[in-house]
């Protein structure tokens, strides 16, 4: 019955021009209509505002959905309909399996979508790819992995411009295969244009949701659910360090680079200056947080995930992880004639990281806010329906 | 011994767990579904109905108790207890730091149920989230859980509670609240409570059961034949149209149709049976269970075309399509002449003045039985939508009677260790009828009461047993 239902619906959904969905997508659907019809979860999140501003789940809609969904477990834990109800809502688990499909479906190139099915495989080959090129790399240019201390003058062993020109176009390619995939996304979801509307309210929003992850307090405050269904705020805050760390990491760079050009200053810099402190923050922000989102992940309600999803959470945190770990060990013994060596693991997983960016779990910052931006727009509008019980 | 036995594991029996053990009790509380369905009726509710005298985080302006306790008469029309009526309302504007105290979360009204705004706080997430919030607060209090145990008798001693059977287990007590549930999930008793009707038919074959399958009746069976004293009509239960695709158990909320008001409804005849346009549909959504109930076999088709599509919170089920009225009445298996001149006698009845479904419009049908009042307009715009409709019981109002102390009574005396609440004595409040929230409201009030005075009945008991123990000690001496 179910099943001739479907059929139904897909045969209308043709005769009229929409796309048909993929299995995963319909599940998302299907699950919708059962949500839309209760809504007691509406406190929790964006997505049950959102789903009540429709009254059916195109492509669009469903994709939009998936990516407004932080998978804070919340609505599983506090659903009449969950397994083993016959209805088996799982939103949780049906919103992260259409993600991870839109990361594919909308990768730049479009070849390369495939990867994110494979993350682990690909964050593998990435790591291995990247410490054996700057090994050899280091064995080539100097003969030998060990060496006399050389007082933290990284550019001793890799020349600044080499270095700045193989991480720049990584990071370039990176940077600009997520706008494509973004953009590509957004053209999807676009609420559209209409006059008069000014976005900049819409942006706010956005970044200050995206910025405070308030989507995983809960909606109480109390937080999101993990091991079962009571309520923590540990992993709001481990993203925090992870983020916030990142960010800072990245700063350091920046820094670092504008030193380098604009100052002439030239590296190593001393243990109190802004790019070592920033550095050094944000790298014990990116030990802390990763290590906590990965004793989560391993501890987290299996049934609220997306178990194929695994190596591609896990392999992030665990590169996030190395990144920290191999750079505060490169900050601690520059000064020693292991230098050479520990750059040269320090770099390789930081391009391991760079390549994976556009192809792994990265993408779900990207994604998910420009989510955020649309149900920004779209909630400061009125809505198209009428539904009479109000 | 255990000082609280609590049989049951929805909302009256979390409180009344609750309290007994912050009274110091040592407390057992025996779920008979396993843990994935535990809860009962309490998982599918979502808000309380509370009294308040100013606007109160959540709620909005005031409900005032003599407001509360008018609207509760009307409902009930006047089969209700004044008494512990102003016992659960004056409670219910009380309750709610203590319920927050144990984890439940309270949110302004959800998107389709803006009219309970000024009298009905929601719990966010809706009452399983509730439900499993209790259940940790009582974990981490100590009180010892046990699912998948279905109490299946009760020994007493008089009017006193000894122990509480299990198959073959037996449990002892100080004191037992009981708080196990009406008996809407008992098709048999169900059956035979509503009997056979003037056309042969078993109407109550036919009804869905929108909460738990645990609620059997089991232990109010068992009260009622040991001697308890009982209140209500077997036969009267809180009885709703809902999608006649829902399942059998637990379909809940979202099973609801709310289209009726925007169309007609036939009866298997293909004909109309009542004003759809009465009453907003909020205010009327619980007569039409037992109107659906009356018609040959107990199903209705709520009958809508396009205009009414957006107007109405959206089905759990798509509805049936069809381009024409023919082919819908084909689809819906009616007979299609009579569909057709019912329709066409019913549009061409149609006065449409000003549509407005958000308030009591002018649209209304003249010269047609019965007559349409409210937002009465042709049904004509392609495509048509059918929905059937079946009885839905939400829950039953046979119960206990009891007193402020939520105590079990025997031939009109109360006892001393026995106690009851929730579904199972709701009905000396609620003698029928409904109005959102006021279920919880009762279990919240009387599973308190009935922790707090079993909590005392125990201390009573374990320092009259103490005495009596240090007597036979000095006597043997």
């Amino acid at each position: 019955m179910q099943h001739l239902e479907a059929l139904t619906r897909e045969a209308a959904a043709l005769a009229t021009g929409a796309l048909p969905l993929t299995a995963d997508e319909g599940e998302v659907a299907r699950t919708l209509q059962i949500c839309n019809a209760c809504r007691y979860c509406e406190g929790f999140c964006a997505v049950f505002p959102a789903m009540t501003r429709r009254l059916e789940f195109n492509k669009a809609d469903i994709h939009y959905l998936a990516n407004l969904c932080h998978n804070c477990g919340a609505c599983y834990h506090a659903c009449q309909y969950a397994p083993p109800h016959e209805f088996a809502v799982n939103i949780p688990q049906a919103m992260a399996k259409v993600r991870v499909q839109t990361y594919g479906d909308y990768a730049f190139p479009v070849a390369l979508g495939g990867l994110y099915r494979r993350a682990g495989l690909t964050m593998a080959l990435a790591l291995a790819g990247g410490l054996a090129l700057f090994l050899v790399m280091v064995l080539a240019m100097r003969g030998t992995l060990l060496h006399e201390p050389l007082a933290g003058n990284f550019y001793a062993i890799f020349p600044h411009n080499l270095l700045a020109a193989m991480f720049g176009v990584v990071f370039v390619f990176a940077m600009v295969a997520l706008g494509i995939g973004v953009t590509r996304f957004w053209r999807r979801v676009s609420p559209g244009v209409r006059s008069g509307e000014t976005r900049g309210a819409a942006v706010g929003g956005a970044a200050h949701d995206a910025l405070r992850l308030k989507y995983l307090d809960g909606g109480h405050g109390q937080g999101c659910n993990n091991d079962d269904d009571a309520f923590t705020l540990l992993r709001r805050r481990f993203h925090h360090f992870t983020f916030y760390g990142f960010m800072l990491c990245f700063a350091a760079t920046v820094v670092a680079t504008l030193y380098h050009y604009l100052l002439d200053l030239h590296a190593p810099y001393p243990v109190l200056s802004l790019p070592v402190i920033l550095g050094s923050a944000g790298g014990v922000g990116l030990l802390i947080g990763p290590a906590g989102l990965l004793w989560l992940n391993l501890k987290r309600d299996a049934r609220t995930m997306d178990a194929s999803q695994k190596p591609m959470d896990r392999g992030f945190i665990a590169l996030l992880f190395l990144t920290s770990a191999s750079g505060l060990a490169l900050l601690a013994g520059r000064d020693t004639g292991a230098m050479a060596a520990l750059l040269a693991v320090h770099l390789g997983i930081v391009m391991a990281l760079f390549l994976t960016l556009p192809y792994g779990k990265f993408a779900h910052g990207i994604y998910r806010s420009a989510a955020l931006l649309k149900y920004h727009i779209e909630k400061r509008r009125p809505s198209e329906l009428a539904l009479g019980s109000d | 011994m255990i000082d609280v036995l609590v049989i049951g594991g929805g909302n009256a029996a979390l409180c009344a767990a609750l309290m007994a053990r912050e009274a110091g009790a040592s407390v057992m509380l025996l779920e008979a579904a396993p843990r994935e369905w535990r809860g009962g009726n309490s998982s599918h509710t979502r808000n309380l109905r509370c009294m308040h005298d100013a606007p109160q985080d959540v709620l909005v302006d005031a409900y005032p108790e003599e407001e509360y306790w008018q609207d509760l008469l009307k409902v009930t029309g006047g089969l209700t207890d004044e008494k512990l009526a102003r016992l659960a309302i004056r409670a219910s504007s009380t309750c709610r730091d203590w319920m927050r105290s144990h984890g439940v979360h309270f949110q302004p009204p959800l998107s389709g149920a803006l009219h309970v705004a000024r009298t009905n706080a929601f719990f966010m997430g809706g009452g399983k989230a509730l439900v499993n919030a209790y259940f940790r607060s009582a974990e981490k209090l100590g009180v010892q859980i046990r699912y998948n145990s279905p109490v299946d008798a009760i020994e007493l001693d008089g009017d006193r509670f000894v122990a509480a059977r299990i198959g073959a287990e037996r449990i002892e007590a100080r004191a037992c609240v009981l708080a196990a549930g009406g008996f809407e999930s008992n098709r048999e008793w169900l059956r035979e409570a509503w009997g056979r009707n003037e056309r042969g038919e078993w109407p109550a074959d036919n009804f869905l059961i929108r909460g738990t399958r645990f609620n059997m009746g089991v232990l109010l069976k068992f009260m009622i034949e040991a001697g308890a004293d009982a209140i209500g009509d077997p036969s009267q239960s809180h009885c709703v149209a809902i999608d006649a695709r829902a399942p059998l158990y637990d379909g809940g909320i979202c099973t609801r149709i709310d289209c009726v008001s925007l169309g007609v409804v036939l009866n298997a005849n293909a004909e109309r049976f009542y004003d759809e346009g009465e009453d907003f549909w909020p205010k009327r959504y619980a007569i039409w269970g037992r109107l659906v109930a009356q018609q040959p076999q107990q199903i209705g088709y709520s009958i809508i075309d396009a205009k009414a599509v957006g107007r109405f919170m959206p089905p759990v089920f798509p509805g049936v399509r069809a381009d024409t009225l023919p082919e819908l009445a084909r689809k819906l298996g009616l007979d299609e002449a009579t569909f057709m001149r019912t329709i066409g006698d019913y549009n061409a009845a149609c006065r449409v003045g000003k549509f407005d479904h958000t308030v009591l419009d002018d649209c209304h049908t003249e010269g047609v039985t019965p007559a349409k009042t409210h937002w009465a307009r042709p049904i004509d715009t392609a495509p048509f939508f059918g929905y059937a409709l079946r009885p839905g019981i939400t829950f039953t109002y046979l119960g206990l009677k009891v007193d402020e102390h939520a105590a079990v009574h025997f031939g009109g005396k109360p006892s001393r260790n026995l106690f009851v609440a929730g579904e199972m004595m709701a009905g000396n409040v609620l003698g029928k009828g409904y109005t959102a929230g006021v279920g919880m409201a009762i279990g919240t009030a009387f599973g308190r009461i009935a922790g707090t005075e079993a909590a005392k009945a125990a201390a009573k008991a374990a320092s009259v047993g103490a005495a009596a123990s240090r007597e036979k000690e000095y006597a043997t001496s």
